[in-house]
């Protein structure tokens, strides 16, 4: 075992500080260190995408990432996407368009899908389903996610529209 | 018969669990902290057949930070041929156990064979490396053909027939008379690679063993008493002794019904004094859990010349994996199960190879089977001349038609799934261009009974409290909920489900086998039809009458009217409580139809397949929330179109999985895939009083048929390997 890092990040928001050992992963420390059980460890190997955060102003799969290497910079996890007691369109949206079954993967596809929103705020089909590609869902074949990012752009531009 | 009318069913409200997965509270069962928590690690064989020669477990021991270390030895001690049964057929006790930690020969590369509770999950992996196993390597084999060969190494000793683990006969009519008034006679054999069911989240348990016995079970299930019940079985204690608490499930499609750690967490948590929380890597999810069987499956089919099929005859073996159990018996139940034939003869073999034992993957068994049935069936229409799905209407089962394993079937929805699909808009869409190809096939697939038990209590504003013991895998607390409000006269918000533990609630069998909205939801129906009981008697002592009426909500009697909530705030006013429970346990009841049109593209040069277009279509009886009944269906269309053109274990010449990654078994993205056309057709199932059939499984079932098919038409190839990637198609 080697000696722990004081690390000094932002998550959601907030100003964290954890220790963690230099080996474990962001997923690890925001999981097992900070309590924030909201990503979730598919695979381990940044194939599932269950662990998708953001990072700084890019997603990464946090099973990938080291906790040391968060030092510095900002995070959202699942948990800082809704406002107090709103939720985010995506996440009503999801809810609407029965997109999850299990809800494992929910997590990794709303950071993914709302880091989609950010840079086209109107996808087609084929750019939702090229950002999506990176997370995995054995449940719903993915029509309904796809749906759910759709429904949450068109209220999300609506609602940005009523406000100009 | 009009058609009933209904205020919720049918309708698609939010469910009940939603807020929490999508804000990251709900909590799944590696989410689970514990004081004094400590963490463990499992040690896999690297040999596909193996006999243990000695372990060695002392450096382990040894580590720093290390609590405990468990092997086959530490398992309470128990007859060799001892049986057990716990509600899914007899087992051999030493079969149970051998999977979970290898006793004697690792089976499988993979296979269990000690395991570490440890300061933390990377101690206890560095702990389990310490762990010094002298194996002797013996000779593998890893197909059902190659198993059944003569001289094949053989796994078990105490199997009387070699390799061959069961044997499933099934023989209806005169089958060479039946050959005889063939005028058209196809057979075709067809091979399916071992896949696995890809859910996401792996298998965990955390399980406390504690000083007066008992022990405490947190885990990602199917079937929390089914959990139950193995590790007691496993442990040799009585099933009171364990409580199994069931976490939030990330994915199962029948692979989270077995049990793997829980046993072994228990058996260190007995060791450490503290509790244990076991989670699988990907790769052991991959290699240590099991996938459903690979397959080579043999189909003939006469017809006569207007397409009525004269006999049919199937040979089916299954790789069982390590241990017995592969899914034949219910492949060679569903092999012809969609038609109406008189002769009939189905042979099924139940084969062990050094393989995973293999576990239920939705419709377990079904689609390798109607994968040969299909393609002949595709064979002979067009030889015919006919319309593939007019040679499916000329021969669909129906109310009575007999199937080959014995029961006659009730209504049902063969027919009116074929003429959905005819009808479809998809199905009378031209192709978009060369290279292009459309396949039909249809499915079928049981709706299990078991027993479930559910509690309906009232409080006093008028929403309803609904325990239920089924682990909620895809919105079955917001379809069980719907059933109540239905019958209670409420919204689907009124009612709150919870899913508790097995000490909270009476025995409920798995969530599987297509049962949950079907059985569980007759336990709550029948729970509320209690409570409405109940309540018109309390209104009957308010109003001083004999007789109250019970509709819509609203309790009235000679003028008199309350509505659920006004009579539920009296209840304290007029004798307390009203909570009713309920068990079932249904038999012989509906099963669930399903076919699939597949439009694709071959690229000739690559052989790169792409799905253009798909229409799911099923018979759900009554949907109860047609959102999450579309969601099986596109679900389990999309595996079966991973199934039939990606997935599969690459196994070596030594047995080791090659693959055993989401990298390298590559399950279909969002970018693979179109959207998934659904049509729902609703023939009420007679076995349940608002119509319901399960819908989770047959909607696997075409999707393998339905692309070989599509594949032939594009290509001209009539390929007969399962997965038809580039390399099958291109005949590399």
């Amino acid at each position: 075992m080697s000696a722990k890092v004081q690390v000094q990040t932002t998550i959601n928001n907030e100003p964290v500080e954890f220790l963690c050992e230099p080996r474990q992963s962001l997923l690890e420390c925001l999981r097992d260190i900070v309590g924030l059980t909201g990503a979730k460890e598919g695979c381990g190997d940044g194939n599932c995408g269950s662990c998708t955060v953001r990072l700084g102003d890019r997603i990464v799969t946090s099973c990938l990432v080291l906790g040391v290497e968060a030092a510095g910079q900002s995070i959202t996890t699942v948990e800082g996407l809704a406002h107090g007691n709103t939720l985010h369109p995506l996440q009503k949206a999801f809810l609407e368009n029965a997109a999850l079954q299990c809800g494992i993967c929910t997590p990794g596809f709303l950071i993914a899908a709302d880091a989609l929103l950010q840079k086209h705020p109107q996808p087609t089909e084929e750019q939702t389903r090229f950002w999506l590609a990176n997370n995995l869902c054995r449940c719903t074949g993915y029509d309904k996610i796809i749906r759910a990012v759709q429904a949450a752009a068109h209220e999300i531009n609506a609602n940005s529209g009523a406000a100009q | 018969m009009s058609t009933p009318t209904y205020n919720v069913i049918g309708t698609r409200p939010i469910r009940h669990d939603g807020a929490d997965k999508v804000t990251g509270r709900a909590l799944y069962g590696a989410d689970l902290q514990l004081a004094r928590l400590v963490h463990g690690a499992i040690l896999r064989s690297p040999h596909a057949h193996a006999r243990i020669l000695r372990i060695d477990t002392s450096k382990a021991e040894a580590l720093p930070g290390v609590f405990a270390v468990v092997t086959a030895a530490d398992f309470p001690p128990a007859p060799a041929d001892k049986i057990v049964d716990f509600g899914e057929g007899d087992t051999l006790l030493s079969s149970l156990r051998g999977n979970i930690l290898a006793s004697g020969k690792v089976l499988y590369s993979g296979h269990a064979v000690a395991a570490v509770a440890a300061v933390n999950a990377h101690v206890a992996a560095e702990a389990a490396a310490l762990i010094d196993v002298e194996y002797e390597v013996l000779p593998c084999v890893l197909t059902a053909p190659a198993a059944m060969a003569p001289g094949a190494p053989i796994l078990h000793d105490h199997l009387p027939n070699g390799n061959i683990a069961e044997t499933v006969r099934y023989e209806m009519g005169d089958l060479a008379a039946g050959f005889a008034q063939a005028s058209l006679i196809v057979e075709r054999e067809l091979d399916t690679a071992t896949v696995h069911q890809g859910y996401i989240e792996p298998q965990n348990a955390t399980a406390f063993w504690s000083t007066d016995g008992r022990i405490q079970i947190w885990c990602s299930t199917q079937g929390s008493f089914v959990a139950r019940d193995a590790t007691a079985a496993v442990l040799d204690l009585p099933v009171s002794h364990v409580k199994v608490t069931p976490m939030e499930i990330g994915g199962g499609f029948g692979g989270k019904i077995n049990v793997y750690l829980e046993p072994v967490a228990a058996l260190l948590s007995k060791k450490a004094g503290r509790p244990v929380k076991l989670v699988m890597s990907r790769r052991d999810v991959f290699t240590g859990t099991g996938p459903t069987p690979g397959s080579r499956v043999r189909v003939k089919i006469g017809v006569n010349p207007e397409g009525k099929i004269t006999a049919a005859q199937a040979w089916l073996a299954y790789e069982a994996g390590a241990y017995p159990g592969a899914m034949v018996v219910p492949g060679a139940m569903t092999v012809f199960a969609c038609y109406d034939i008189e002769n009939i003869l189905i042979e099924g073999y139940d084969v062990v190879v050094n393989k995973p034992s293999t576990a239920a993957y939705r419709a377990p068994g079904a689609p390798n089977s109607a994968l040969a049935t299909e393609t002949v069936l595709d064979e002979i229409a067009e030889k015919l001349g006919l319309d593939p799905l007019t040679l499916r209407l000329r021969n669909a089962a129906h109310e009575g038609t007999r199937r080959a394993d014995g029961p006659r079937y009730k209504r049902i929805g063969c027919v009116e799934v074929l003429e959905a699909m005819q009808a479809s808009p998809h199905y009378n869409a031209p192709l978009p261009g060369p290279h292009c190809g459309r396949g039909v096939a249809i499915g079928f697939w049981f709706n299990v009974g078991l027993p479930s038990s559910a509690t309906l209590s009232v409080n006093a504003d008028g929403t309803v409290n609904l325990i239920e013991g089924s682990t909620d895998i895809g919105g079955s607390r917001a379809s069980l909920a719907m059933q109540a409000a239905e019958v209670l006269g409420l919204r689907a918000e009124d009612i709150h489900p919870t899913v508790v533990d097995t000490d909270s609630v009476g025995y409920t069998g798995v969530t599987g086998g297509s049962r949950t909205t079907f059985s569980t939801g007759l336990a709550v129906h029948d729970a509320a039809q209690l409570v409405i009981a109940q309540m018109k008697a309390r209104a009957a002592r308010l109003w001083a009458v004999d007789h109250v009426d019970f509709a819509n909500g609203v309790f009235s009697a000679n003028g008199n009217s309350l509505s659920f909530a006004e009579l539920a705030a009296q209840l304290g006013a007029t004798g307390g409580p009203v909570s009713c429970s309920a068990t079932v346990n249904p038999k012989g009841v509906g099963g669930s139809f399903a076919g699939l049109i597949t439009d694709l593209h071959v690229d000739p040069e690559t052989g790169k397949t792409t799905v253009l277009r798909v229409t799911s279509v099923q018979d759900a009886g009554k949907a109860i929330h047609p959102a999450y009944v579309e969601g099986q269906m596109q679900g389990g269309t999309a595996q079966g179109l991973g199934w039939a053109l990606n997935e599969e274990y690459f196994m070596d010449a030594d047995g080791d999985m090659r693959n055993g990654s989401y990298l390298d078994y590559r399950m279909p993205t969002a970018l693979d895939l179109p959207m998934i056309e659904t049509i729902i057709v609703e023939v009420p199932n007679p076995g349940h009083p608002f119509g319901v059939r399960g819908v989770g499984e047959a909607n696997i079932v075409p999707p393998l048929p339905s692309v070989a098919n599509a594949l032939y038409r594009a290509t001209g190839k009539r390929l007969n390997r399962v997965p038809m990637n580039p390399a099958t198609i291109l005949g590399l």
